[in-house]
């Protein structure tokens, strides 16, 4: 009885407000958009924007369904920046006459149907520790398609997409979600013998080479098939999942650092000996010398980036009022140069705030939740978006040298879309997991979660109001 | 654990908050640095899609914005009787650059300037654009066009006709020339392949103005200088006798200066002024240089003109006359315009208006009056003195000397009947090619003597010595019949 009074309310009505708030603030922006744009029949805009509502509330629906106290804000941030994300696509196919915003549509479809396929075929993350082994074989398989004669293709230098007829993928992008499965269901089963077995050497404690060795070896696998792809982004977003997860797995700081040295020591190496690498670096350093912004393959993208963002200043020259078209790769790479152009650096703080705040929401999933697995693989799958985030953000403002990974939810891209849907999907079951009231009979628990009893009482302050 | 995913989520939002704090210097901080990088063509890319305004020669556009729907930009520029104009608009491309007027009046074109600014606002308030106001200009188009069709094709010319009395440009033409409607097209690949094929054209930068920006020796037309400094320095007047040798050797060299060949200097080996300039002899200079001295000499010239910043608004080449660094034989070569003496032609035409306007200079230029998109006028230039460059009596004895060279010296070619013309002939030698002297050829002056309504300048650069005398007499007398209607 008692129960029933503090159980925590699925608080899925707040989710649908703050949800027609993102779609109010994607249609807005889709809408202007077109209507800035001189002589443009913005009749696609509707058709677009109902799309857009109608798989909002399908996964809404679900959750209602599946997972009815998964945490409300994570969908509205997602739609959010997805609409946001179409809606500069759009208005750099109006300026260049292309149509990549139909397929971006096309694939938030496909991304958002396989996302609720998702929570309806796993409803219980703990499952999917099942396939710890399992998760390991696909994503070096996954991480070695693109290597296949034939199916694997060359854009821009880098060999991580296949493509089948006119389809292309990349499937590096999945293989992050099934990393951290493996990641997670390894690290929760062997935590314990990392940590107390082991050698020690001075104030370190290092664990056997055959518990360790696993992970060990996937990592290594997926590192060197980058190298061997010329993917420098996802090379670092590998390397920065691997260390957090090891990190959360064992809280042992001294690892982190070692971990980041060998990072310095492998950017060194690679510096000297890549000569693409090389490349890269010297663009970044000496972006503003006029023979590197004119080499093909120069600086050209990155500063005319910053040319766009000084032109927008403060405020932004308005959506659809500035030429982010000049950058190359405006609508993909460079979007938050685009963004940054035309709602200023007002609106992109937003952007930047969005994504903060959903990494923040996926953390304290990770907090709530009841199980190491779950845990582990919720803090591994918001470590990444937030990583993908920082990292691409960093290279356009010249922070870090610009590397190709898509911009969470907002770039051009179906691969990435799909990837990042795919964990809004398991973070929404984790956060479920976490906070639905535990029935008579809880699964095994490594640590007490956070109590309940404060939450309910800041729920019902919102509702009271 | 919890603990560590907390720090997870301190990272990752420090990392967060870096990449605000790179926001912000980009897009706040450093904003003006990068707007004003000179790889940031975004202020280009924004006034292509802007109405610029029209240059305007008799109430008609010589350069207009006009709509295109090419995809690329909203507006082309586009150039009427092109070739007349091309030194003088030069051109407003964005693979090619803006040259010549299309960039030294681009904040009025453009609407830009702060005289505009009433413009500017009431454009963003009614929520149109920003329209560049029209520039009007001082030429005279059936004058420049006479003055064009003048030159003859393939020869390195300039003709210059200015009103001395108010320092107005009423023509300035140049051949050989170009179509600059050829380099302002918008396809990048198209405009380099044409400033390629501009470039090949002897005799012609698309960069340059020869009137204002090629410096050339003037030979015997600097006489006019070098004669005021002989009068200001009391030691000559009109009635002095002059040694007038057939040569005289340079000092410290084994070469002479010598009288021209053709023998009219050597039927009087001491002569007055009135006979040396009208004859244009040479060597009573060397003797007055020496006379005259370094310091006075300098003082003419730069008195002129030489060596001072003029802007017509068009950048104009400074003269050069460095009298300080001359020795004796340096200086005698620079009074006959040689050696280091180069001149611009609007310098020459400047020495002509000098003393067609007892001695006082007006700035050249070429701006009549600045029309905002409302048809108001923000601007018009009044005449403004440029320098006093000698005394009004000084002046009226140029003016007399002037008359020589016309009614019976080396500018008879050019005389008009019926009008007064006065002017002074040059002629400075550049090589010898098959026993053929080639020339600079020169012809400076003003008319009618009493009421000096025009200034003229015909110049040729490296023409054969006859073509040089006789086809510079016949501009001048085109360019006189035209402006008197004779």
């Amino acid at each position: 009885m008692n129960e029933v009074q503090t159980a925590p309310v699925p608080r899925r009505n707040l989710e649908l407000v703050l949800l027609i708030l993102a779609l109010g603030v994607g249609a807005a922006a889709f809408y202007l958009v077109g209507s800035t744009t001189e002589g443009v029949d913005n009749s696609d805009f509707y058709v677009q924007m109902s799309i857009m509502a109608a798989l909002a509330l399908v996964v809404h629906v679900l959750l209602r369904i599946f997972a009815k106290y998964a945490d409300p804000v994570i969908l509205p941030i997602t739609i959010a920046l997805n609409s946001l994300g179409l809606a500069m696509i759009h208005r750099i196919d109006l300026a260049k006459g292309t149509s990549q915003s139909a397929r971006q549509l096309l694939w938030t479809a496909i991304a958002i149907v396989i996302a609720a396929a998702v929570l309806w075929a796993v409803k219980d993350h703990r499952l999917l520790r099942r396939f710890t082994y399992i998760a390991l074989l696909v994503s070096i398989l996954l991480l070695l398609l693109p290597l296949i004669p034939g199916l694997g293709v060359t854009i821009n230098g880098a060999r991580i997409w296949i493509r089948m007829g006119s389809f292309s993928l990349q499937p590096g992008e999945l293989a992050k979600i099934t990393l951290s499965i493996f990641f997670a269901g390894y690290l929760s089963s062997n935590r314990d013998l990392i940590l107390m077995a082991g050698h020690k050497f001075g104030p370190l404690q290092l664990p056997r080479l055959r518990d360790m060795a696993p992970m060990l070896i996937a990592w290594l696998l997926s590192i060197g098939v980058l190298v061997v792809q010329r993917d420098l982004g996802s090379a670092i977003l590998f390397f920065g999942l691997f260390i957090v997860m090891v990190y959360v797995a064992t809280a042992r700081i001294s690892w982190v650092l070692i971990g980041l040295l060998m990072v310095a020591v492998g950017g060194i190496v690679a510096g000297l000996t890549m000569s693409h690498v090389t490349r890269r670096l010297d663009v970044w350093l000496n972006a503003f010398d006029p023979a590197i912004y004119q080499a093909t393959g120069g600086s050209m993208q990155i500063v005319e980036g910053l040319f766009g963002m000084a032109d927008g200043g403060l405020f932004g020259t308005g959506l659809g009022a500035g030429s982010p078209y000049r950058v190359p790769l405006a609508n993909s790479d460079m979007i938050i140069a685009s963004f940054g152009e035309e709602i200023g650096l007002v609106g992109v703080t937003a952007i930047v705030l969005l994504y903060m705040l959903l990494v923040s929401r996926g953390l304290r999933a990770a907090l709530g939740s009841r199980d190491t697995f779950g845990k582990l693989l919720a803090a591994g799958l918001s470590f990444t978006l937030g990583l993908q985030a920082v990292v691409i953000i960093g290279g356009v403002t010249r922070l870090i040298p610009l590397t190709g990974l898509a911009t969470p939810f907002m770039a051009a891209g179906g691969s990435s879309l799909l990837a990042n849907w795919i964990i809004i999907a398991l973070l929404l079951l984790i956060s479920h997991n976490s906070r639905r009231p535990t029935s008579g009979v809880s699964g095994p628990t490594d640590e007490i979660a956070t109590p309940t009893k404060p939450k309910t009482s800041i729920t019902k302050a919102v509702k009271s109001k | 654990m919890n603990q560590a995913i907390k720090r997870v989520w301190i990272a990752l939002t420090m990392l967060f908050i870096v990449c605000l704090g790179g926001l912000s210097y980009i897009q706040f901080f450093d904003a003006d640095k990068l707007t004003d990088n000179a790889l940031n063509k975004r202020q280009l890319f924004r006034e292509f899609d802007l109405p610029r305004g029209a240059i305007l020669v008799d109430g008609k556009p010589i350069a207009e914005s006009v709509p295109t729907d090419d995809g690329q930009f909203e507006y082309q520029r586009e150039y009427t009787n092109a070739e007349m104009y091309a030194h003088l608009t030069g051109y407003y491309s964005l693979a090619n650059g803006t040259t010549q007027l299309e960039s030294s009046l681009n904040d009025w074109l453009t609407g830009s300037s702060s005289d505009l600014l009433y413009d500017r606002l009431l454009a963003m308030f009614t929520g149109k654009k920003t329209e560049g106001a029209s520039v009007e200009l001082t030429l005279d188009g059936d004058l420049q066009k006479t003055a064009f069709n003048a030159i003859p094709d393939g020869v390195r010319g300039t003709v210059i006709v200015t009103d001395p009395k108010t320092g107005d440009i009423l023509a300035m033409a140049s051949k050989p020339t170009y179509d600059t409607n050829d380099l302002a097209v918008h396809s990048t690949s198209k405009a380099a392949e044409n400033l390629k094929k501009v470039s090949k054209i002897d005799g012609l930068s698309p960069y340059l103005n020869p009137a204002i920006s090629n410096l050339e020796y003037p030979g015997s037309s600097f006489k006019i200088l070098s004669t005021v400094a002989a009068l200001e320095s009391g030691k000559y007047d009109l009635d002095t006798s002059i040694n007038n040798p057939t040569s005289v050797r340079y000092k410290n060299s084994t070469r002479s200066m010598n009288n021209f060949g053709e023998g009219v200097c050597a039927r009087e080996p001491r002569a007055k002024l009135a006979f040396i300039f009208a004859q244009s002899c040479n060597t009573p200079f060397y003797e007055i240089s020496k006379t005259v001295g370094n310091k006075a000499f300098g003082d003419v010239a730069e008195r002129f003109g030489f060596g001072q910043q003029l802007n017509i608004p068009q950048r104009v080449t400074p003269s050069q006359f460095p009298a300080q660094d001359a020795d004796e034989s340096e200086l005698a070569r620079m009074a006959i315009g040689q050696g280091s003496n180069k001149v611009t032609a609007l310098q020459m035409n400047m020495a002509a208006m000098a003393i067609a306007n007892n001695g006082v200079i007006m700035k050249p230029n070429m701006i009549d009056k600045v029309i905002a998109p409302d048809l108001r006028v923000v601007e018009e230039p009044k005449p403004e003195k440029f320098s006093t460059a000698t005394s009004k009596e000084v002046a009226s004895q140029l003016k007399e000397l002037m008359a020589g060279p016309v009614t019976r010296g080396t500018a008879m070619n050019a005389a008009v009947e019926g009008v007064d013309f006065r002017a002074k002939t040059g002629t400075a030698q550049l090589r010898t090619e098959n026993g053929v002297a080639y020339v600079n050829s020169w012809m400076t002056g003003f008319a009618p003597a009493d009421d000096p309504q025009v200034a003229i300048t015909v110049t040729l650069q490296d023409v054969d010595y006859d073509t040089g005398h006789n086809t510079t007499g016949a501009i001048m007398k085109k360019m006189l019949k035209a402006v008197f209607n004779k």
